[in-house]
């Protein structure tokens, strides 16, 4: 095995076209365990903890954060808080601090693994993922689609994630997630919200309840034009249900160690359900 | 490979380091650092916690060449000589050891937390050391020592 370790973005990319057969490396939160315990021997790790780009993040003149690929889940909860508040939330449910100082949010989209805590945030926010390749520069690609399977993306053998782009949230966020315990838990399930008052528009992600994170576009569409975005009366607990059925209408579970369809499919509809409730509260304290 | 990383204030290196190899590995099987345990190999327990350039991480989760360059505290290099640490001695004060497999990471985590945090709350010292398992003490005395430590520190 072959550890190479590119100090900068163009090194990193050259060193990719060269070996499709490297597996990246950053915070190492997932392929550590799979070098652990002999699951995975690849003939190279390409470590990108040595490339700066990888651990910035910037804002755009139109609001859009460009999250480096490298930014710890620990510097989306001290640092972006305010402005991706959904991310946040779920950043906060990872693991424990010795792994939120590691995982990184470019490193959970590398393993896209259909319980990856960051991806019903982004898929809410209705983020871009940016990848790379030295041979034919950037590309973004809308996160929803750059889930392709299970454990499965949508990045070429010669590219690497460079950083995700997600617009600063216009409203509310929430996130929640089920599990045995608070701290160190695989999600049963998870999900996403995202208000958007400016377009009157409600984005949604379901992670662990589907072979990949996916939107609930069915829910969305129905809530964005159910809610009085004008008056903002309390949401009726009528409606909160219904959209909460159309979340789970939208997954398509399995049972496994972690939990059964059904339950998977009934949590997410209480979590849809609480969700929408929180953050149309939200919306009306802040009007 | 050869790796070179600073350990508890000294540079060492290890020759002939496997590149899928863990921090952990490197420091408890080549540097003979055997403070950090070897438990879960995947993050879930804490306890081959230390610090890698300030920040306590999993060392199993750290691939050894990842610490080139790097600066790593281990359990080993918190006493002063044979002077415990304030967090240890309130550990082995507070009964907060039993079987000690999971005390050298427990005590890296709440080094960290008392030094971020000075005065914790009871939330607080349980969301630092969330990530550290015990299956002795049923946490009370670990919880008991961290709040003696942190007493210890303000009356200073």
């Amino acid at each position: 095995m072959d550890f190479l370790q590119p100090s900068s973005w163009d090194d990193a990319l050259a060193a990719r076209a060269e070996r499709h057969d490297a597996l990246p490396i950053a915070g190492g939160t997932d392929v550590m365990v799979e070098l652990n315990f002999d699951r995975r021997r690849p003939a190279a790790l390409l470590d990108l903890t040595r490339v700066p780009e990888l651990s910035e993040w910037s804002v755009a003149p139109d609001g859009t954060v460009r999250l480096g690929a490298g930014v710890s889940y620990g510097r989306v909860i001290a640092e972006l808080g305010d402005r991706l508040p959904g991310l946040a939330m779920a950043a906060r449910t990872v693991g424990s601090p010795q792994i939120r100082v590691r995982g990184t949010v470019g490193g959970n989209l590398g393993s896209a693994s259909p319980a990856g805590d960051a991806h019903p945030p982004l898929l809410a926010a209705r983020a871009e993922v940016e990848v790379a390749s030295a041979a034919r520069g950037t590309r973004r690609v809308p996160v929803a689609e750059f889930f392709t399977g299970v454990k499965r993306n949508a990045l070429a053998p010669d590219e690497l994630i460079a950083a995700v782009h997600v617009p600063t949230a216009a409203g509310p966020q929430q996130f929640c997630k089920v599990g045995t315990r608070n701290a160190m838990v695989i999600s049963v399930s998870a999900f996403a919200l995202a208000l958007h008052p400016d377009r009157r528009a409600v984005g949604t992600g379901i992670g662990s309840a589907a072979p990949t994170p996916r939107r609930a576009p069915d829910a969305e569409e129905f809530l964005a034009g159910e809610l009085d975005w004008d008056r903002r009366p309390a949401l009726p607990e009528g409606l909160a249900r219904a959209f909460g059925e159309r979340v789970a209408a939208a997954a398509s579970p399995i049972d496994d160690v972690r939990g059964t369809a059904a339950y998977r499919r009934h949590s997410l509809a209480v979590l849809a359900r609480r969700a929408a409730t929180w953050a149309w509260d939200d919306l009306r304290r802040a009007a | 490979m050869r790796v070179t990383t600073t350990v508890n204030g000294t540079e060492r290196t290890a020759d002939d380091v496997w590149p899928g190899e863990s921090l952990l590995y490197l420091l408890r099987e080549r540097l003979g650092l055997p403070g950090a345990k070897n438990a879960c190999e995947q993050g879930e327990c804490g306890s081959c916690t230390v610090y890698l350039d300030g920040e306590p991480v999993c060392a199993c989760l750290v691939a050894a060449g990842q610490a080139t360059g790097r600066e790593v505290t281990t359990v080993e290099g918190l006493a002063d000589g044979t002077a415990l640490h304030p967090v240890q001695e309130a550990f082995v004060d507070a009964g907060a050891v039993q079987c000690g497999f999971c005390t050298p990471g427990l005590v890296v985590a709440a080094h960290d937390l008392l030094a971020r945090v000075p005065e914790p709350s009871d939330p607080e010292i349980r969301e630092a050391l969330a990530g550290n398992l015990c299956r002795c003490t049923g946490y009370e005395k670990i919880l008991d020592a961290v709040r003696l430590a942190a007493r210890r520190q303000a009356a200073q």
